[in-house]
């Protein structure tokens, strides 16, 4: 059995990666994969979780967070079209119009 | 179970006058706004009339409370109406002297702007005399005192474009202010120790005390501080200042407000509060004493003065020291008796003077007239009649009611031969300078610039330059005229009530008065009116004080005659010889100098080191102006932070979450 460190070790990289790409990346839509990474870095921590204890509600979870990220990347994506029709770009650096 | 009267109506018909002129006069024509306020004010008039026909049914005093004002535990305070002779006598004066005198503005501010204002003005300050002289309670007679004082302010400044007028009104104000807060305090006194400001309960107490014949105490101290109230609105030492200043405002005025109402509602209140002054003779002297040095003071200055209206203001500063001199001597029906004629004769001087200025185009320079009696005949012997009245010579009113002040100053028991000296020198005064204004003004050749029948363009240039201290008035093209008849007719009445007002006789009047002003005194007998026998034993006295009142007057009346028409030269020889005290006298004793130095000046300049730099520049400001700053500061730090770079945003929750991560890692949360 792959030892539960393994599980969390791998889910603190893809967070790692999801926070690092969300700082960094100047496109929209890699932002918005950056926080998808995120998003699967935790549950990838609360399934293992789960199966290391059989306790049901770290998968329930899961669950729970897929659907929110569903319905988040519904919204995320309408809005982004929104912006690059309005914007002509996704570049988040010229999306600057409350700049001071 | 005497009849309602209604009496809050007649200062409310006022007060209705006085708003819709205000607020609507504006859009109304001059006919209107003169039909609005000659309307109220006649029937105010017409129901004083009334009222004084019933008034021999009533059973006094008549109070009627309209409705409770202040309820405070046991302290109470009303709405309330009294009617009492003392009242009713003030009540006919002040509407019938003010309906005249509404007629007469009619005709001498009918070419000035601000019509309307004008009488909005004159109502509204009839309608608060009329409060205070019907009041049923020392407060609302305060309202009234404080609303006449804003009157006569508003009316005084009527010209505000005029600096001088301006602050002739403010001046006017503020000294009043001074007197005021004496008033105050002795509202307060009585609040504290006799629980109630009704007339009636405080007399009643007051009645009950004994008279402060050895020391001073509470009578004694509210009475004095009534009396520095009363020093304020009557002009009498120290703080008389304002009233000659308050000839800047239109002459009507100063005959309505500053000669023959408000400036005597001083003299109402110390008659009114007699029972009090009564039992505190350390007081009544310093009334006697105030009156008695104001008199003789006022008329050294008066004799000296070259405006018109100015001689006139120190005469009613003087007259009114005759009034406080006769209630210093406890002799409060005298008083008010010499208020009455004093509100016939010196309202038709002041009018007289306003229509020998109305008709020479502005001028109120004594020196600049001269011959005017062939002009201006009928404003002549109107004026002729009320020096005679004022110099005391009989039978006219004055006659009668100065020789009951001096014989009350010489046979009442406060009263001293000193008074009465005084007096009579006074009276010689006012004849003198009263006189020299007559001559200077109506006799003699013409000395002003513009000459009747060619000065038509200089009269128009006259008129135009002092914008506004005259009245420019379309018929001033015809040179030196008479003024209309609206102004002529008021003048006429009042020359009628001058000759007549004192026939009443003074034991007449004091026998009318005597509900009011003798009812409290039963407890000092010393008090009661010289009883029969003892003045038929003085009678010969007294025909021999009278024979020299009237030699005074006589002389005055010589000496001016000889000094400004016989001899003009002689005045200046005179005045040369006297040197500096003559010079004292023309600056008015340097009086306004002294109170500028002494008041003025460090208040003014404590105010704007202390207050203003100090205070509210240096503390108030900067309070505000410091945290404003660095509000704006701190938020201009902060603002970075709200940039709209999204991914500085996004910087910011990543390390905030780290920051929460750190945290929890660092106290070892769970």
């Amino acid at each position: 059995m792959v030892p539960l460190s393994y599980y969390l070790i791998l889910s603190g990289i893809l967070f790692a990666c999801g926070v690092t790409g969300f700082l960094i990346k100047r496109n929209i839509i890699t932002i918005f994969m950056s926080i998808e990474l995120m998003l699967n870095g935790v549950n990838l921590s609360f399934v293992a979780f789960a199966a290391q204890w059989h306790a049901l509600s770290g998968q329930v979870f899961v669950f729970f967070v897929m659907v929110v990220a569903a319905a988040e990347s519904a919204v995320g994506l309408a809005i982004i079209i929104a912006v690059y029709r309005t914007r002509g770009t996704l570049d988040v650096d010229r999306v600057n119009l409350l700049k001071l | 179970m005497t009849p309602n009267l209604y009496l809050w109506l007649i200062p409310v018909l006022l007060l209705a006058g006085a708003t819709i002129n205000g607020f609507f006069g504006k859009r109304f024509s001059r006919q209107t706004v003169s039909a609005i306020a000659l309307g109220f004010s006649g029937a105010a008039f017409l129901r004083a009339l009334w009222i004084a026909v019933e008034f021999s049914s009533l059973t006094l005093p008549h109070t009627e409370v309209l409705a409770p004002w202040i309820r405070a535990g046991d302290f109470r305070v009303d709405f309330a109406f009294y009617l009492d002779p003392l009242s009713l006598v003030m009540l006919l004066v002040v509407t019938g002297v003010g309906f005249l005198i509404h007629i007469y503005s009619i005709g001498y501010i009918w070419e000035e702007d601000g019509f309307y204002r004008f009488f909005a003005y004159l109502n509204l300050f009839m309608f608060f005399m009329l409060t205070l002289v019907l009041a049923g309670n020392y407060l609302q007679m305060f309202i009234g005192w404080e609303g006449v004082g804003l009157a006569s302010y508003l009316l005084i400044g009527f010209w505000f474009t005029k600096d001088s007028a301006a602050s002739a009104g403010k001046k006017a104000f503020i000294v009043n202010r001074i007197g005021d807060f004496g008033f105050l305090i002795a509202l307060f006194l009585m609040i504290k120790h006799f629980g109630s400001l009704n007339f009636e309960p405080v007399f009643r107490i007051v009645s009950g005390m004994p008279g402060e014949v050895a020391g001073a105490g509470l009578l004694t101290s509210i009475g004095l501080l009534l009396m520095v109230g009363a020093a304020g609105k009557s002009a009498q030492i120290p703080l008389y200042v304002w009233l000659p200043d308050a000839m800047e405002g239109p002459t009507p005025v100063s005959a309505l407000i500053h000669a023959a109402t408000m400036v005597t509602a001083g003299v109402y209140m110390v008659a009114r509060s007699h029972v009090i002054f009564d039992r505190a003779p350390q007081a009544l002297m310093v009334v006697a004493i105030v009156g008695t040095l104001t008199a003789l003071f006022a008329a050294t200055i008066g004799v000296c003065q070259t405006d018109i209206k100015k001689v006139l203001a120190y005469s009613t500063v003087s007259q009114l020291g005759y009034m406080f001199m006769a209630c210093g001597v406890a002799a409060y029906s005298a008083g008010v008796f010499h208020l009455m004629t004093h509100a016939f004769f010196k309202g038709l001087l002041f009018l007289g003077a306003g229509s020998v200025i109305h008709s020479v185009g502005g001028e109120q320079d004594m020196r600049k007239m001269g011959g005017l009696r062939h002009y201006i005949p009928w404003t002549f012997w109107t004026m002729t009649i009320a020096t005679f009245t004022i110099a005391g010579f009989p039978p006219l009113a004055a006659f009668f009611s100065k020789d009951a002040i001096l014989w009350a100053t010489f046979s009442s028991p406060y009263g001293s031969w000193v008074y009465w000296a005084i007096g009579v020198f006074t009276a010689f005064l006012t004849s003198f300078y009263m006189f020299r204004l007559w001559f200077l003004t109506f006799f003699g050749e013409y000395r002003g610039e513009a000459v009747a029948g060619h000065g038509d363009q200089h009269l128009q240039v006259v008129g135009g330059s002092r914008a506004g201290a005259s009245a420019p008035h379309e018929h001033g093209h015809g040179g030196i005229h008479e003024s209309p008849m609206i102004m002529v007719v008021p003048l006429v009445i009042l020359a009628v009530l001058s000759i007549c007002g004192g026939w009443v006789g003074m034991e007449r009047f004091d026998k009318f008065l005597a509900p009011a002003l003798h009812s409290g005194a039963t407890a000092d007998s010393s008090k009661q009116t010289i009883p029969a026998p003892e003045q038929k034993e003085q009678g010969g006295t007294e025909e021999l004080l009278t024979g020299i009142s009237v030699l005074a007057a006589a002389s005055g009346l010589f000496l001016a005659w000889l000094f400004y028409l016989r001899r003009p030269q002689l005045p200046e020889e005179i005045a040369h010889a006297l040197g500096g005290f003559y010079e004292a006298v023309v600056h008015k004793y340097y009086v306004d100098e002294i109170y500028a130095a002494i008041f003025v000046k460090p208040l003014i300049n404590a105010s704007t080191r202390i207050l203003w730099q100090g205070i509210d520049r240096d503390v108030i400001d900067a309070t505000l102006d410091n945290s404003a700053e660095g509000a704006r500061e701190v938020s201009d730090t902060m603002r970075h932070m709200q940039s709209g770079n999204l991914r500085s945003y996004a910087g910011w929750i990543a390390a905030g979450a780290a920051a929460v991560i750190v945290y929890m890692v660092w106290t070892g949360t769970r």
